[in-house]
């Protein structure tokens, strides 16, 4: 499967990372060989085959329903850019 | 052209857990901004999600109330995209594999007619943060104390054909979550919150029209107006030659009209996969069947018990089982009086309208299901007669006695069937009323039973309403007459 | 001091021959006066260090007998640490002092460790080379023209230079097993699930898993057995009894049956490391090992799977840095898509928006069947091939890298990078746990040695490399670097 410009641009900003025409160019390049290396996957029949998200077949474990966690909010924004009042502050989110 | 509308709804469920469904933070509602977000909420590096059972059981309750099946094993995939009020970028959810498979609501439309609407699945998912748009040098400020907790999202098939339909639905889904206890089903709050789907097509048509999203519609009564805008705007749209687009839009109670939310919708592609920090969830057959054992009993099955076994009309049967705590409160009153009709009267009339007057809730009433009990006891065996007994209502709901007897005992409401005693009352006031008397004995006989009012009230208010009234009226009729 | 291994200096601890504050002091001397040169280390934790040392020198006088008790360790900065620095060797995370401490470093702190430092790393752990970090390149102190391997390349370097005792690193696709075998220590990658993963910054989360790094299997059987177990704040570590994996390092290795991956022993191998592997395969034949071929016959898609499963999931994994609770935030961000756009341009370097680019594009619509579906196909095929070759054989071995430690910027293209790990990625598919030891040279370079066992059986791969190292020297190889800065 071919990858266009396109398809990277795409990503790119799906998963919200500033590309310059150029890094796009490189982007393409590096991207497509990855892509062909992975495309020998195509080679095998996998009919049938349940795929495998897990290494181990277990299953999940509960936890109790109960309050565990204390206020932590000043340790926690500590390493946060920019806070006021308890908030997070982001630029302005336009509903 | 004739048009018929097509709903679907998505209900999005708080579930009232302690603790959220990842975390061990509390999820009590109104805390300080960010003072109940742990670090696994905030999506810190490193951090990991460990399943909360008690929303796995609540999920699980709600399935089997509506008859779904519950596979045996769910599994958590990760919805990926960019917003503030979502911590790790992606949300916990479940796409493939949910927790409830396919079931189904009955829900009572107001003719009293009952229709199936068949629920697609249910899925358990995190709920995302709170964005607040108070002006912070010209930023925007992100709470996360919601972030992390468990959300039901119930997703129904396109089955209802009217916004009266829709909010039955909804109406429905709030009485079973009640009556469950898995949701405070506050939507003010947020705790129950609601997309719906609608399109039109023309009536006889198979396939469906092209159908829009309306976010967030949080109130029984904004699902009705959003559907009733939303239906005019598309056969508008239709008969004015162009078409529907498939887009997101949003209601606004305000304005009393639904926008188009293209700006948020932009090429979204959520890139769903399963969550490798999670494992399949496996239900066992033992651990449905407890869940299912422990159910109590869900508003279809009182409604149908309400008709068949206590004679309650279809209206009366629906009304009293909406909700839980209305059901249980009437059951007491008919368990203490002994006569489900008259509970049923009382609760709807003279308690439900107190109740709405002073916006309480039942849980905050003043009188209780014993002490109703008791006074609709006091009518039935005929020791106060209904005036009385109204007095006798106001007084306990102020809190002016214990019991209906106490109240009786103490203003003297007792009412009064001595024939003799109520003889003597009639006599006086015939006597005080020689102009009345006289003009009841010119009257054409027709008009005389109309005429005899006045003297009703007249006895009544010298027995200070203690009187009976049916005696009142045959013994004053008997001594009228007698004077023709 | 530092010729020793953890499990004599451990000795010494106990016969009370040298103090906690000696031994840590002497490795912080050795650390400043060589890491100028070698780069292992992003954070030295100095004054921590020598506080923990003397708090273990008291708890011994207490009467504290652990092992680990006042052992100097190092950890890789991918590990959470409380009020240090943890940077995951990415600008990204350049300013992040870790609130909270990973599962492991708990049980380190517990057990008495004393922590002299985070080490280097390729970025998010993505990398064979160590060339991907922000903190600049590692070098491998058997040659500083050469890398250590990667991702875990700082804490490799930095046993192999005596710089520490032993260290912990994180292998995802190979990254403790390939350094370990260009540095020539030993490096051990669990069973998935046998360590929490609680505060390890995630890269592939189905993939990711801790492990030691040391001298000797000895050292890595007793690391291990304080870092083993079921943590509640991992859903995905198993619920399992810890053995005493120090307790059957010496049992006989008569009637071990091995296999040799034919897969493994073809193009691309180096021949001096084949011929040092199959040297190393005789001495065990020598204690009473019988050998045969056995097939792995979808060895050769591990690689093309691994770089669909590990970067979809590192696509969504590190979609938190975000620059708005932690880490690295742009300068005044125009609006909200330009904050997350520039911060993460940034933040991030090339290697990691390369496999952030590959996994959202084969999560995206109309490619995910084709390729994340196919990947997890794949997976199961490749699980299922170990799990027939431990039907007939009771461990794997083989090269854990198809040549010796390559020169600093040798790899120019990524493809090249990647197939590196074609002996030690389907292992991280598979969940099974792996070890690499040291089992010679080619020219100055060592070679190592993998040895594979089913899930769950790190004891019995413990002790086949403690058995070889009884029989061999090659773990008792020191660099010359290693001396000069003595």
């Amino acid at each position: 499967m071919a990858l266009e410009e396109t398809h990277v641009r795409r990503a790119a900003h799906l998963a919200r990372l500033a590309i310059s025409d150029d890094q796009a160019s490189r982007f393409v390049d590096d991207l497509s060989q990855i892509l062909d290396m992975v495309d020998q996957l195509q080679r095998i029949d996998t009919d049938g085959v349940a795929p495998l998200a897990h290494p181990l077949d277990a299953t999940q474990r509960l936890r109790a329903d109960e309050v565990t966690e204390t206020n932590q909010r000043d340790t926690f924004q500590r390493c946060a850019p920019v806070v006021e009042d308890g908030l997070y502050l982001v630029p302005r989110v336009v509903e | 052209m004739q048009w018929e509308t097509v709903i679907g709804l998505e209900v999005h469920v708080q579930l009232a857990t302690k603790s959220k469904i990842f975390s061990g933070a509390s999820t009590a509602f109104g805390a300080e901004p960010n003072s109940q977000a742990c670090a696994v909420d905030l999506g810190m590096p490193g951090v990991l999600p460990v399943l909360n059972e008690q929303a796995v059981a609540m999920a699980v309750q709600f399935g089997l109330a509506v008859h779904a099946e519950i596979p045996e094993v769910s599994v958590f995939d990760r919805k990926n995209y960019f917003y503030p009020d979502l911590p790790k970028g992606y949300q916990t959810s479940q796409m493939y594999h949910p927790i409830v498979g396919p079931g189904e609501v009955e829900i009572t439309l107001d003719d009293d007619t009952v229709k199936h609407v068949r629920i697609h699945h249910a899925h358990l998912e995190e709920d995302a943060g709170k964005s607040l748009h108070e002006d912070y040098h010209g930023m925007t400020g992100i709470d996360l104390n919601r972030a992390g907790t468990p959300l039901l999202e119930i997703v129904s098939e396109p089955d209802m054909r009217s916004a009266k339909e829709a909010a039955a639905y909804l109406k429905a889904i709030h009485s079973i979550v009640t009556y469950l206890g898995i949701s405070d089903g506050n939507m003010a709050e947020g705790s129950m919150r609601c997309d719906v789907n609608v399109s039109v097509r023309p009536v006889g048509q198979a396939e469906y029209g092209t159908r829009a999203e309306i976010k967030n519609v949080n109130s029984f009564r904004f699902v009705e107006r959003a559907i009733a805008f939303e239906v005019e705007r598309q056969i508008e749209l239709i008969e004015d030659g162009s078409n529907v687009v498939q887009e997101t839009r949003l209601f606004d109670p305000e304005r009393d009209e639904t926008r188009s939310m293209r700006t948020k919708e932009e090429a979204n592609d959520y890139r769903y996969f399963p969550c490798p920090d999670l494992l399949p969830v496996v239900l066992d057959q033992a651990y449905v069947d407890h869940l299912r054992e422990a159910l109590p009993e869900l508003p279809a099955d009182k409604r149908e018990r309400f008709q068949s076994e206590l004679g309650l009309s279809a209206y009366d049967a629906n009304v009293l089982s909406a909700s839980r705590s209305m059901a249980e409160f009437f059951e007491e009153v008919k368990d203490v009086c002994g006569d489900a009709k008259q509970a049923a009267n009382w609760v709807q009339g003279e308690f439900s309208g107190a109740l709405n007057r002073e916006n309480l809730s039942i849980e905050q009433s003043p009188i209780n299901a014993r002490q109703l009990g008791e006074l609709i006891s006091r009518v039935m065996d005929e020791t106060i007669n209904g005036k009385a007994a109204k007095e006798v209502f106001q007084a306990l709901w102020n809190n002016q006695g214990k019991s209906a007897d106490e109240v009786i005992e103490a203003k003297g409401l007792k009412q009064v069937t001595d024939t003799g005693a109520i003889e003597a009352m009639i006599d006086e006031v015939i006597a005080d009323s020689p102009a009345q008397v006289a003009q009841y004995c010119d009257a054409e006989p027709e008009k005389r039973g109309k005429m005899i009012g006045y003297f009703v009230g007249q006895v009544m208010k010298a027995s200070r309403g203690t009187a009976n009234p049916q005696q009142v009226n045959k013994l004053l009729k008997e001594k009228l007459d007698a004077k023709l | 001091m530092h010729d020793k291994t953890l499990t004599q200096l451990a000795a010494a601890l106990q016969k009370s021959e040298l103090s906690s504050r000696e031994l840590t002091a002497h490795y912080l001397q050795r650390i400043e006066k060589a890491d100028a040169t070698l780069n292992s280390f992003i954070s030295v934790t100095t004054e921590q260090a020598l506080t923990q040392a003397d708090a273990a020198d008291q708890a011994r006088a207490r009467g504290k007998t652990n092992l680990l008790n006042g052992i100097p360790l190092a950890l890789k900065d991918i590990f959470c640490t409380q009020g240090i620095k943890t940077s995951c060797g990415s600008k990204m995370l350049d300013n992040f002092v870790a609130p909270y401490n990973a599962t492991v470093v708990e049980k380190l702190n517990e057990a008495g460790g004393i922590t002299l430092g985070k080490t280097n790393m390729d970025e998010f752990a993505m990398g064979s080379s160590n060339e991907n970090s922000h903190y600049g390149p590692v070098k491998n102190p058997w040659d500083l023209s050469a890398v250590p391997g990667g991702s875990s390349g700082g804490s490799a370097a930095a046993v192999a230079a005596g710089l520490t005792p032993a260290a912990f690193g994180t292998d995802t696709g190979g990254s403790i097993r390939q350094p370990a075998s260009f540095c020539g220590i030993t490096g051990l990658k669990p069973t998935y699930g046998r360590v929490s993963r609680y505060g390890i910054i995630a890269y592939a989360s189905s993939l990711d898993q801790a492990g030691p790094m040391a001298r000797t299997a000895e050292d890595c059987a007793h690391l291990l057995n304080v870092i083993a177990g079921h943590d509640a704040r991992d859903s995905t570590s198993v619920a399992r009894v810890v053995p005493d994996y120090a307790e059957a390092l010496n049992a006989p290795l008569s009637g071990l049956k091995i296999g040799l991956p034919v897969e493994y022993f073809g193009d691309g191998l180096d021949p001096d490391v084949e011929k040092a592997v199959r040297e190393a395969v005789k001495v065990y034949e020598s204690l009473g090992a019988s050998v045969r071929e056995v097939s792995l016959p979808h060895t050769h898609y591990a690689i093309p799977a691994y770089y669909v499963i590990a970067p979809a999931e590192a696509s969504s994994n590190l979609s938190r840095y975000d620059g708005v609770r932690f880490g690295h935030r742009c300068e005044n961000p125009e609006d909200l898509i330009d904050l997350y756009k520039r911060s993460r341009d940034e933040g991030f370097g090339n290697e990691v928006k390369r496999r952030i680019l590959i996994g959202t594009h084969t999560l995206s619509e109309g490619f995910f069947d084709a390729y994340y579906k196919k990947a997890q196909q794949v997976r199961r095929l490749i699980r299922q091939d170990f799990l027939n070759a431990f039907k007939d054989v009771d461990v794997l071995m083989g090269p854990a890298s198809p040549t010796t430690a390559f020169e600093l910027g040798a790899k120019k293209d990524p493809v090249s990078m990647y197939l590196q790990d074609i002996y030690t990625i389907a292992v991280n598919l598979a969940g099974i746990p792996g070890i690499s030891v040291p089992a010679g040279f080619v020219g100055n370079r060592p070679v190592g040695l993998q040895i594979l066992g089913t899930h769950f059986a790190e004891a019995q791969l413990l002790n086949v490399a403690h058995q070889f190292q009884q029989a061999t020297d090659w773990h008792q190889k020191r660099p010359a670097f290693a001396e000069e800065t003595a």
